[in-house]
Formats: C-alpha cells, sequence, structure tokens
C-alpha cells in the first residue's frame, strides 16, 4: 500500500510530508526531487523506480504530488487516490497553489490522517468529510451528532449527510459533450468519438431517492446485451447508440446492470453523475476548415472556416475557436467577418470569439503571422485547433445536434423531508 | 489565517524561542507553537529535541492541536523512545473516550508509533476497539491490526486477533468488511502458506454482498482479494464473474481494472463454447476503452494492462485499434504504448490505416516516439505479409528524408524484414549503402554491416564497404565488432580471391589484439574452421537461416499468466514479476491463472490459489540462489554424453574435442594437450580455456572406478544419489586443470551432465567470458577464497557442492618480478597489509626451498645472508593480476621458517602461505 505522500513545491521543496511506512524514510523525499523534479527532461513515465521504491506522481499547476511505495500497490488505486486527493484540497480550500497549500498545511495534514490510514485510502468524500473536518474542533457535538457522523462516514451512502434542508429542492443538469476528432491531411475522418459527462447540481432536502430513465432512443451497446443492436436496427435513425458508460459510486450499479435503471441517492451539491462514450453516427456539429501557407521563412498565412452543420432553427452560443500560431511569432494581423479575434502571445493563440451563430451558416478568419527568424530545425508541430461553444439546453436538444433525440427523464421521488 | 508564516522561520536560537512557546499557559500560543514545529519537521528539520514539550501539549480538549501532537508523535517516537512512554497514559484514556472519533484516533496513532513498550498497551484497547460498538473504531482497528502486525507479527497471533479480524468479514458493515479484508490480504502476503484468508464459497458470498455496498476504494480491496480465490467449477466461477461485471460501469478506473482482473482470471475457467463465455469477452471491450478518457496517468496504467490483455486474449479488442491512435497533446509515455499496442493490434484487415499513421508519427518531434514509429513499421511489415511491400517503400521514403536517427532505425529494421523475407527486397540495398557513412550508433552500424555481408555477392564493392570500418576497429563497440567479423568471414567464403588480405586481417585484429573474450573466441572458431576445412567453414557460417518468428518482443507466457493475474497493480505496470521489486517476502508468491474447465485434474479448490511453482532450492543463501540462476538446461544427448557447460558459445561438442590438440598449440606453443587415461568405459573429454580460467578434465566412468591417487571426494556417493565426484586441481603448462572423477553407483545409466561454478573470488568458471576480478571485500573472508562451489547436473538431479583448489594454481608463470619493481613495490604497500607467518619443522636448506618453490611459481628474486640467516625475496602473481610479496628468512639449523607477506590484497595472505607450508613440507 502506500508508505507515504509527499507534496513538493516546482523547486522541489517539500510542502507536506506524510509517511505511512515504517520501509519508506527520509531519503526518498530527495530521491524524488533530484531524480524527478529538478531532472531537466519532460516527465517520461508517471510512474518512477528509483533504488526499488516507486513514486507515483501527478502535477496540478506548480505542485507535485507523489505517493511512494515499497510494494506491488494497485497501481490505478493510487493514481485514483492523488487525483481524489486533489479534489478534496479544491473543496476545502480552492485551487491547489503552493499559498493555499502552505496556509492549509494543518488541514491538510488532518485530512491525510482521515482519508489514507496506513496506506490504505479510507472515505474521501468531502461531503462526509466537511462534517466532522472542520478546522473548529469537534468537542460541541452531542453523542447523537457523533455517531451520526461516524455512521455516515463507514455507511452505505458516504457521500450524503443526513438532515439536509431546503426551502426550494431544485435540481440541475448539464451535459457536456467534448467531440474528439482525427482528420487525415486528406480532410479524411479517422477517428471520431464522443465522451459526455452528465453533470448535476441538486439541491434536495433529506435523502431523496431519484430515478434516472433515459429513453427508449438510447441503446447502450454493451455488445453483450444481445437483443440491443437489433432493437436499435429496427427503431431507425432516432435510436442512439452509447457505447459504454461509467457512473458515480452513489448509483447503484447491480440496478442498472439488470434494470437499466439508474437509481441513487444524490451527493448534495455539484458531482459527475456519469459519463457516457459514443462513437457511433456522430454528425458533427462544427465543421472546421483551416488552410495555412508558409510564405517565405517569416511569414504565415492561415484562413480558417467555420460551417455550423445543424438545423437552422437552432442557435449556438459563446463559441470560441482557438487558433494555435508557432512561438516565434512576432505579430499577427487578423481579420475576421463575425465575432472578435484576437491574438493571445501568452497563449500562443488565436482566439476567435462569436457571440451566436445559427446552423447551416459560414464564416471565416484571416491571419497573417510574423514569425521571427530561428536556427531552430526543429519545425512547427502545428497543434490542433480547439473549439467551444454552447447549445442552451431545450427539451429536444441537449448540447450539440447529434444528441438530439437524447432525453432524460427524471423522476426525484420518495420521502420529502417536510420543511 | 496565513499558515504559510511557519514556513519562513529559520532563526537561529529558534528552538529555544519554540520551548518557551511549547511551555506557555496560553492555548493559542501553544497551538501556534505546536504548528511551527510541524512545518519544521516537515521541510526537515530535526525538532526532536522538543520531544518532551510537544508531548506535554498532547492533554488538550482540542482536537487539532491533539493530531498535530499525533503527527509530532508518529514521526520521533522511534528516536526517543523512553520518553514516547510518557504518552501512553493519554492513549489509553482516549481509547475510553466517549467520543467515537477520538477512540479510533487515539487506536490508529498508536498503531503507526513503532516502539516496543507501547506497542505492549496497545493490545488491551485495540482488542476492546476491534468489538467496539461504533464502525467507524471497529474499521479502524481491523487496519491497526495489519499495523500491529508489521511492528510484532508473533504477538497478533498470540494474542488471537488473527480471529477476531476474520469474524470481521461477516461484520454489518460494509467499510469494516472491506478494511478486513485489506488487512488480512496484507498479512496473508508474508504468510504465504496460512491459510489465513480462508476463502470459501460461504465467505466469497459475504464479500460479493459487501461489494455493492461499500465506498469505492473498498470495492477495489474486495475485489482484489477475490482475484486470490480459485473457484471450485465452471458454474462458481460464473456467478461470481456475474455479480461483478456490473462494477465495469463504475467512474473509479482501479475499480474497473480490478474487476477486469477477476473476471481475466475467472474466465480461465469457463468453457470456450458458453454462451456466456462470448457474452463476457464481448463485455471487456467497452470498459478497457472508456480507460483511455480518464487522465494520462491513469491511461498510462490502463494501457500498460491493455498491452498484456491482449497478448492474453487479443479477440477483447481486436476492433478497436482505432481508439488507439495517438493524439496531440498526449504525453510522451501515453503515446509509446499506444504505439505498442497498435502493432499488436495490427492485422491484415486494418494494416492501411495504421501504415498511414505511423507514417505520421515518424514525422513527430520527440525523437524516442519517431524512433518506435519506425520501428513498428518493421514490426508491421513482419507481422503482416501483404502489408510488406508497403513498408519497405514506407520505409525507404523516411531513409530519403535524412534525418540520422530515422534512417538508423529503418536500417535496423530492414535488416529484419530481410532475414524475414530473404530474396525478396535486396533490390534497396543499394539506398542503404548510400547512408553508410551517417550511421553512428552500434545497432545501425551492426545491421548495415550484417547486411552487407549476408548479400555480399551481390553488392560490388562490399570489400571496399567492410574495409572502411576495419580502420577504427577497436573503437568499435563489441555488437559491431563481432559483425564486422563475421561478415568478412562471409565475404571471404562468397569471394575468396580478392578478398583474403581482408579476412586475415580481421582475424588477427580479432584474435591477437582484442581483449573480449567472445570476439576472440568467436576469431579463433573461424580461423581453425577456414585453415581446416573451407567447405566445412561455407556449411557452418553461410548455413541457411532459420525464418525469424512473427512477434519477436512477446511476453513469456508463464510471466504473462503471472502479470495477468496483477492486472492493475504496479507489476503490470512494470511488466515485471513483483519479485523484482519488491523487497523481503512480500509479494515473492507467484501467482498463477487457474487451469481451464474440462481439463482432467481440475485445481484442487483453495489449494491452487496458494499454490507455488516449485522453486528448486528454496531460500538458502544468497550463493546458492546465484547457483540456481544459472541455465542448467539438459542436453538432449543419449548414450555416455559429453558433460556439457552450459554458457559455452561453441555448442558443438565435436567441433571443439576434435580440433582441441592443434588449437591447444595454436594458442599456448607449449606441450599440446594433456594426456587423459580413457579406459575402455570411460569417454573422456577436455574443455579448453584460456589462462586464469579454468581447464575441466572431467572423467565420465560407467559403473566403474577410476581415480586419481591425490583426489580428494568433493561429493560422496551418498549425497548425490549415487553420482560421487572426486577430483584435483593442478597446474599444467600454464593452464589450470581441474581434474574430476565422475563415478556412477548407481544402478542406472546417468547423462546429461553439465557442470557450472558459482561467482568465486578468483573468476574460475569453465566457459565464457573472463570475468573482471572485483576486489575481493572483506566480507567474503567468512569462507576461504580458495572455496569454489560446483553444481553439476545430470539427469537425475542437480547436486552441489564445494571443494578447495589450492592457491598456487593460480600463480603464473610470468610472476617474477623485477628487483626495481619488487623494492618499489614493497615500499609501496602499506605495512598493515603485511603478515607474518611462521612455518615449522622445515629441514630445506635456502637453495632447495627456493627450488622447490619455483616449481609452483614462486620465483625468488633476490637473496641476501644478514648473520648467518638467509633472506629470500619472493614473488608470484595471481591470474587476475594480483602481486604477492614474500620474505622468508632461513636460519640454518633452524627448522622454523619465518615468512612475511605482502600483498595489496591481504586477504589472500593465508592461502598463500598455507601454500608455502604444503609446498615446503611435501
Amino acid at each position: 500500500m502506500i508508505g507515504g505522500l509527499f507534496i513538493y513545491n516546482h523547486k522541489g521543496e517539500v510542502l507536506i510530508s506524510r509517511v505511512y511506512r515504517d520501509d519508506i524514510g527520509r531519503n526518498a523525499v530527495d530521491a524524488f526531487r533530484v531524480n524527478v523534479i529538478h531532472a531537466r527532461q519532460q516527465v517520461r513515465s508517471p510512474v518512477t523506480n528509483i533504488a526499488r521504491t516507486s513514486f507515483f506522481h501527478v502535477k496540478r499547476s506548480n505542485i507535485w504530488l507523489a505517493a511512494v511505495t515499497k510494494q506491488n500497490v494497485n497501481a490505478a488505486m493510487v493514481f485514483e487516490f492523488l487525483y481524489k486527493m486533489c479534489d478534496v484540497m479544491t473543496a476545502y480550500f480552492g485551487k491547489i497553489s503552493e499559498e493555499n497549500i502552505k496556509n492549509n498545511f494543518v488541514l491538510i495534514y488532518e485530512l491525510l490522517d482521515e482519508i489514507l490510514d496506513f496506506g490504505y485510502p479510507q472515505n474521501s468524500e468531502t461531503g462526509a468529510l466537511k462534517t466532522f473536518i472542520t478546522q473548529q474542533g469537534i468537542k460541541g457535538q452531542t453523542k447523537e451528532e457523533q455517531s451520526q457522523i461516524t455512521s455516515q462516514v463507514t455507511g452505505q451512502i458516504g457521500w450524503r449527510r443526513e438532515g439536509i434542508k431546503y426551502r426550494r429542492n431544485e435540481l440541475f443538469l448539464d451535459v457536456l459533450e467534448s467531440v474528439n476528432l482525427l482528420m487525415s491531411p486528406q480532410g479524411q475522418v479517422l477517428s471520431a468519438h464522443v465522451s459526455g459527462r452528465v453533470v448535476m447540481k441538486s439541491y434536495l432536502s433529506g435523502m431523496p431517492e431519484c430515478k434516472f430513465g433515459m429513453n427508449d432512443k438510447i441503446v447502450i451497446d454493451k455488445q453483450g446485451k444481445g437483443g440491443a443492436s437489433d432493437d436499435a436496427g429496427k427503431s431507425g435513425k432516432q435510436s442512439i447508440a452509447i457505447d459504454d458508460c461509467t457512473f458515480h459510486q452513489c448509483v447503484r450499479l447491480s440496478k442498472f446492470d439488470s434494470e437499466r435503471s439508474i437509481s441513487f441517492i444524490p451527493p448534495d451539491g455539484e458531482y459527475e453523475l456519469m459519463r457516457y462514450r459514443t462513437t457511433k453516427d456522430i454528425i458533427l456539429p462544427f465543421r472546421v476548415i483551416p488552410l495555412v501557407r508558409e510564405v517565405g521563412r517569416t511569414k504565415l498565412e492561415v484562413k480558417v472556416v467555420i460551417k455550423s452543420n445543424f438545423k437552422p432553427s437552432l442557435l449556438a452560443q459563446k463559441i470560441e475557436v482557438r487558433i494555435p500560431t508557432p512561438l516565434n511569432t512576432s505579430g499577427v494581423q487578423v481579420i475576421c467577418m463575425k465575432g472578435k479575434a484576437k491574438y493571445k502571445a501568452s497563449e500562443n493563440a488565436i482566439v476567435w470569439k462569436i457571440k451566436r451563430m445559427a446552423g447551416m451558416k459560414e464564416s471565416q478568419i484571416s491571419a497573417e503571422i510574423e514569425l521571427l527568424p530561428t536556427n531552430d530545425k526543429k519545425k512547427w508541430a502545428r497543434p490542433p485547433i480547439s473549439m467551444n461553444f454552447e447549445v442552451p439546453f431545450s427539451p429536444s436538444v441537449s448540447k450539440g445536434p447529434h444528441l438530439e433525440g437524447l432525453g432524460f427523464k427524471f423522476n426525484v421521488g420518495a420521502h420529502k423531508t417536510p420543511l | 489565517m496565513t499558515d504559510s508564516k511557519y514556513f519562513t522561520t529559520t532563526k537561529k536560537g529558534e528552538i529555544f524561542e519554540l520551548k518557551a512557546e511549547l511551555n506557555s499557559d496560553k492555548k493559542e500560543k501553544k497551538k501556534e507553537a505546536v504548528k511551527k514545529v510541524i512545518a519544521s519537521m516537515t521541510v526537515g528539520k530535526d525538532v526532536s529535541a522538543l520531544f518532551p514539550d510537544v508531548v506535554n501539549c498532547m492533554q488538550t480538549d482540542n482536537l487539532e492541536l491533539k493530531k498535530l501532537v499525533y503527527l509530532y508523535l508518529m514521526n520521533y517516537a522511534k528516536s526517543q523512545p523512553d520518553m514516547a512512554i510518557m504518552a501512553v497514559n493519554t492513549f489509553v484514556k482516549d481509547c475510553e473516550d466517549p467520543n467515537p472519533l477520538i477512540r479510533a484516533l487515539a487506536v490508529r496513532t498508536m498503531g503507526c508509533i513503532r516502539v516496543d513498550k507501547i506497542t505492549e498497551y496497545l493490545c488491551e484497547p485495540l482488542r476492546k476497539c476491534l468489538k467496539d460498538e461504533d464502525p467507524y473504531v471497529r474499521k479502524t482497528a481491523a487496519v491497526c491490526v495489519a499495523k500491529l502486525h508489521d511492528i510484532n507479527a508473533q504477538l497478533v497471533e498470540d494474542q488471537g486477533f488473527l480471529d477476531t479480524l476474520k469474524d470481521l468479514i461477516s461484520d454489518s458493515n460494509p467499510m469494516v468488511v472491506a478494511n478486513a479484508v485489506a488487512a488480512l490480504s496484507e498479512i496473508a502476503e508474508s504468510h504465504p502458506n496460512s491459510n489465513l484468508l480462508d476463502l470459501n464459497p460461504q465467505t466469497i458470498n459475504k464479500l460479493l454482498t459487501a461489494l455493492n455496498e461499500c465506498t469505492e476504494w473498498g470495492q477495489i480491496f474486495i475485489l482484489d482479494c477475490l482475484a486470490n480465490y480459485t473457484p471450485r467449477d465452471d458454474r462458481e466461477s460464473q456467478s461470481i464473474c456475474e455479480r461483478v461485471t456490473p462494477r465495469l460501469s463504475h467512474a473509479n478506473s482501479a475499480v474497473v481494472l480490478s474487476a477486469v482482473k477477476v473476471l481475466m482470471k475467472f474466465m480461465e475457467m469457463l468453457p470456450k463454447d458458453l454462451d456466456y463465455y462470448g457474452t463476457l469477452l464481448k463485455k471487456l471491450a467497452p470498459p478497457l476503452v472508456t480507460l483511455l478518457s480518464a487522465e494520462p496517468e491513469l491511461q498510462y496504467v490502463a494501457l500498460r494492462n491493455i498491452n498484456l490483455i491482449v497478448q492474453r486474449r487479443p479477440e477483447i479488442l481486436k476492433h478497436e485499434m482505432k481508439v488507439f491512435f495517438v493524439k496531440y497533446n498526449d504525453p510522451i509515455y501515453v503515446k509509446l504504448e499506444k504505439l505498442d499496442i497498435m502493432i499488436r493490434l495490427a492485422s491484415q484487415a486494418n494494416i492501411a490505416q495504421v501504415l498511414a499513421e505511423l507514417k505520421e508519427y515518424a514525422t513527430e518531434v520527440d525523437v524516442d516516439f519517431v524512433r518506435k514509429a519506425v520501428r513498428a513499421i518493421g514490426r508491421c511489415a513482419i507481422k503482416v505479409e501483404q502489408s510488406a511491400e508497403r513498408c519497405v517503400s514506407t520505409l525507404l521514403d523516411l531513409i530519403q528524408t535524412k534525418v540520422n536517427y530515422v534512417v538508423q532505425e529503418a536500417i535496423v529494421v530492414i535488416k529484419d524484414i530481410f532475414r524475414k523475407y530473404p530474396n525478396k527486397y535486396e533490390s534497396v540495398i543499394a539506398t542503404l549503402c548510400e547512408n553508410l557513412d551517417s550511421l553512428d550508433e552500434p545497432e545501425a552500424r551492426a545491421a548495415m554491416i550484417w547486411i552487407v555481408g549476408e548479400y555480399a555477392e551481390r553488392i560490388d564493392n562490399a570489400d571496399e564497404l567492410l574495409e572502411s570500418f576495419l580502420e577504427g576497429f577497436h573503437d568499435e563497440s563489441t555488437q559491431v565488432q563481432l559483425q564486422l567479423l563475421t561478415a568478412i568471414v562471409k565475404l571471404f567464403l562468397k569471394k575468396p580471391t580478392e578478398t583474403q588480405e581482408l579476412v586475415q586481417q580481421v582475424l588477427s585484429l580479432a584474435t591477437q589484439d582484442s581483449d573480449n573474450p567472445d570476439l576472440r573466441d568467436r576469431g579463433y572458431i573461424y580461423w581453425r574452421l577456414l585453415s581446416t576445412d573451407p567447405v566445412a567453414a561455407k556449411e557452418v557460417v553461410l548455413a541457411e537461416k532459420p525464418l525469424i518468428s512473427e512477434e519477436t518482443d512477446l511476453i513469456e507466457p508463464t510471466l504473462l499468466e503471472e502479470l495477468i493475474c496483477h492486472i492493475g497493480t504496479l507489476a503490470s505496470v512494470y511488466h515485471k514479476p513483483p519479485s523484482a521489486f519488491v523487497e523481503g517476502s512480500r509479494g515473492v508468491q507467484h501467482k498463477r491463472l487457474p487451469g481451464s474447465a474440462g481439463s482432467v485434474e481440475s485445481p484442487d479448490p483453495g489449494a491452487a490459489a496458494t499454490e507455488t511453482p516449485p522453486a528448486v532450492i528454496p531460500s538458502q543463501g544468497d550463493l546458492l540462489g546465484d547457483l540456481l540462476n544459472l541455465d542448467l538446461t539438459p542436453t538432449t544427448t543419449t548414450g555416455p554424453p559429453p558433460p556439457t557447460t552450459s554458457g559455452m558459445q561453441m555448442g558443438a561438442m565435436d567441433l571443439l574435442s576434435g580440433g582441441l590438440d592443434s588449437l591447444v598449440g595454436l594458442l599456448h606453443q607449449g606441450p599440446p594437450s594433456l594426456s587423459a587415461s580413457p579406459s575402455t568405459t570411460t569417454a573422456s573429454l577436455y574443455f579448453l580455456f584460456f589462462p586464469s580460467t579454468l581447464l575441466v578434465t572431467s572423467v565420465w566412468v560407467a559403473q566403474d572406478v577410476c581415480g586419481h591417487v591425490s583426489a580428494q571426494v568433493w561429493l560422496p556417493a551418498m549425497k548425490a544419489k549415487g553420482l560421487e565426484i572426486s577430483g584435483v586441481f593442478v597446474r599444467r603448462a600454464g593452464v589450470i586443470q581441474m581434474e574430476m572423477t565422475l563415478t556412477n553407483k548407481a544402478m542406472s545409466v546417468m547423462t546429461d551432465f553439465a557442470i557450472q561454478f558459482n561467482r568465486n573470488s578468483f573468476g574460475l568458471a569453465p566457459a565464457g567470458p573472463l570475468q573482471i576480478l572485483t576486489p575481493l571485500s572483506p566480507n567474503q573472508s567468512i569462507e576461504p577464497l580458495n572455496n569454489l562451489q560446483v553444481a553439476v547436473k545430470n539427469n537425475i538431479d542437480v547436486f552441489y557442492f564445494s571443494c578447495q583448489y589450492p592457491i598456487s594454481m593460480l600463480f603464473v608463470e610470468d610472476g617474477k618480478m623485477e628487483r626495481q619493481v619488487f623494492l618499489a613495490t614493497w615500499k609501496d604497500i602499506p605495512n598493515d597489509n603485511e603478515s607474518q607467518f611462521q612455518i615449522k619443522d622445515c629441514h630445506l636448506n635456502s637453495d632447495a626451498a627456493s627450488n622447490k618453490l619455483q616449481s609452483s611459481n614462486i620465483f625468488t628474486i633476490a637473496k641476501r645472508t644478514v648473520e648467518g640467516q638467509d633472506m629470500l625475496y619472493q614473488s608470484m602473481k595471481l591470474t587476475n593480476g594480483i602481486w604477492v610479496l614474500a620474505e622468508l628468512r632461513v636460519q640454518a639449523g633452524n627448522p622454523n621458517y619465518t615468512i612475511s607477506l605482502k600483498c595489496r590484497a591481504p586477504e589472500v595472505s593465508q592461502c598463500v602461505f598455507q601454500n608455502y607450508e604444503a609446498v615446503l613440507k611435501n
């Protein structure tokens, strides 16, 4: 199991060091600094073995988190734990920065004591943790409160505490999708997939039993379920095939497996209920057509055309196109038909923003990029252009027209605590 | 609140100030001071001096302060065990606290304090806490048992905590169950054979129930534990699989991977024709692909595991090639792993896409990635025959880019393509030759030289090309030198007339000017072959080579099986068994996949889970371990077989024994070889080794005793199932010989002999490269330096024995030092290294002694007579270059000699002295 956990700043100074196992010595702290943080090259592996000690490391802005062990631990678990640790810290004090960590080091030690025992991760749901790790001491609690805390921390519903009350019961649901597209230089789509997240904000009283139904148009293509794909064929275009989905730990997985229903008692506040992935029949909401021409060694001409590829009645909002520029850019001149575009030197990109755009429209931007002559033989790797936009929620469309028809039935039931 | 200020105090006298503050009456000030102490501790400052003052702060009702003090205690208790005892009282009291959080905190902290005295006091509170009414306390106590076991395993057993822990598996609270499982699994790992985790269908059922209810981490503990269970039959296996599959939809990747591990393992037991088997296979693919949308570090772990899974069950992901296409912003470690998997999944159906991708990758920026991409193209060619032509043309395009490392990598893979498809793509050789000058890496140079040698008859200027490499022969790496030697010999055999000079040149470079034994050996073999029988040489050197197999980098099947049992863990990330990177007994246990269903001997329930493959001789110290690692593979010879030495590069025995006599002459110009005394029942064989390695003369005797007079019995027949080994060491004609008599006192025929020596002080070895002698470390003195551990193997077993050889065997013939050098060296060696011995009852005069010693290569350099005492100054040199200087004082009429020895390696003095005694008295 995890033998120790260290947090460093970018210089390699230790901010937090907690050792759980006897086989991890102080020299491990230094070994990591010397071999990984001070190593000049980029990280070649997130797991580094130095003198029979394994270091699992992740970096958040300038901060390094490293979990250390000498045993054959569950590597996936260690990384999941490190991410969780980041989430918990963010939930307590915001951004993970050197300043914040130093300011909260007592709290962090307290958290580390609670969520990792002898290197075994324990309950790490912020909802539960916040009930008893408060930085206030716990002397004021009554016996009932105490046992409530412990039963919650160890209970089946570790993510939610009892006795939550809201004057208005509210629930918000966001579907965020990212379309990942790989195109050949000839413009042929090599692979495309959508990874979506259903994010919920729930402000519900008591212990609400929620059910989240997917309408008949969704087919979860767990190839194993023999009949599923046939049904999809019959219902025609309407169906949406989801390759796979994963759920927050509040969802009863065995029930989903047997009845296809998503039932759960939600955590309080914001959380990610589910993720899904789909690769079939992806209709791209936009087409982006870039044209790059090198004029001599010191000039680059870029033209990008975007075409909205959905029903004219729909409206995309807050469109942002990010066009990367070479590192040796000295100046940029942009002309765009619609919206505003700006060269941001610090981000090495031209950022083009359009407030809204209806379906089946087209817009373009052209830019002249002046380059400083360099001796660097490495050519510019031409990073991909990225694009962000929103389609406001409507009953039939969540975000991105390819999800048209994806609907959600929602049903908050059972016991609402009387106010 | 700005606690960051605590990190900045670095004044002198800080400790004093802190001391004062810690003893302050004001609570706030106390707390501030403790915070400062913890901050100092974090950055690595030693604040152990404050121990009593910090511990004094422990008695507080402020929980935050208490936790800080505990943190301090855990860090420093070990260095201040006497003081730590002060804390015991508070701990014991806290374990009785009405607040469960405080009870748990106390028991959790106490377990982290590794001080015996505290541990004693821990037992009672722990026993209570294990049965506490509050689940939070119980789950903490469960982990505490594992902590205590780590400190004092015996105590845990004596106190019966293990049984209590087992009871907790049936606890009503899922988190308690999970922690108990985790603790038991860890304890069981250090007791591989104790049936501690007694997994039976009832407990499994309890675990599966808890699986649905506990935290994500608890699910991981339970799944990892389940993976160690071996179901009784395929029905049970299927029902467990059915209950585990819903976990594949969990958001936590570790839960998913652990579930995959359980399924991959239990699938082995399902009959392949079962519908469920197919269903399960299909269910595995989507979650594995989904893992690739996780954060990059997790993607890396997932990819390393997918690499194993596609090797074991390629059918699972065969349609998912596209998801492994590299993305622009993938970190380099993800890119490299994806590339590996792409090759494994490449097939005729998708090869076009794969090649197009690989060609793109070959123009990327990262050098390692580009290299791997180029190599991957070559691997595609070898794997999918239909694509070979396109791969070759792609590689040629890449060579045209003239990017140095791309060219080199391309040449290395083209060599492999030639080996797979001979006489097909040789038209490209001309293009390759154009780039000869730009090659600077040994592997690429060696590959190019191989190509030139292999196709010498089609390259007009092959001799010129190869000759150009000869100039810097000694600067080349061994790989290139060996390849160049072979290539030129090939060339000579193909075009003997023009290249005679060239071949002589390379042979003399290899045999006379090189220190590398491999190179020298190969040089001599070629030389011998060419001079005795050129036709045979042609048959040997230009023999048709077997085609290389499709996949060269597959993980060896038994290792793969073991790694499949470790899916999700570090072992699966490193692709190494846990024993390769975990110290001590933990995790050394080898895991195996259960046998497939329908096999006649289905594994014994329960037993198979803990079964370990039999090691030949487990845990008998390192030295034996070394012996065991040696490869003693049996040869398939029948009849009276020649004992073979493993590690001998020149495999064929006939080759050696036939040409032996003349070869000896060639090497040493001394008396050719010793005469063996082969009786009719004796098959004999001589191994020849170079100076400073050992000549083993072994005589194989069938049912008959034929020993040398002075031979010692090294291995009595009783100990070796009828094989008796006796022998003697001699030095003849500058060659160290170990004459062994192997006597078969058993009733059956013994065959398949092999011999191997353990590592020893002077690097004696029956074959193989000269060992570079490391300085004799003083720790070795427990055993005599001249001890030699030998393993002899036959069809019955492997036997180990050790014998001592006289050190005089190691004295070389050129051990006579120049007078001046002797004087200088004598002075130069520190006096500490001098040792004096007495030789009693020796009645030789100084001249006779000198003569006698000379015969064992101890040379007298000078003689001086002072006051009737003869002083002989002598020197000898060991095979490894250690000089021993001696001063021998002989007083006429006194039978007692005095000898002083000086040597840079004083460890050998004792042996040398014994040798003097033996020689002079004999």
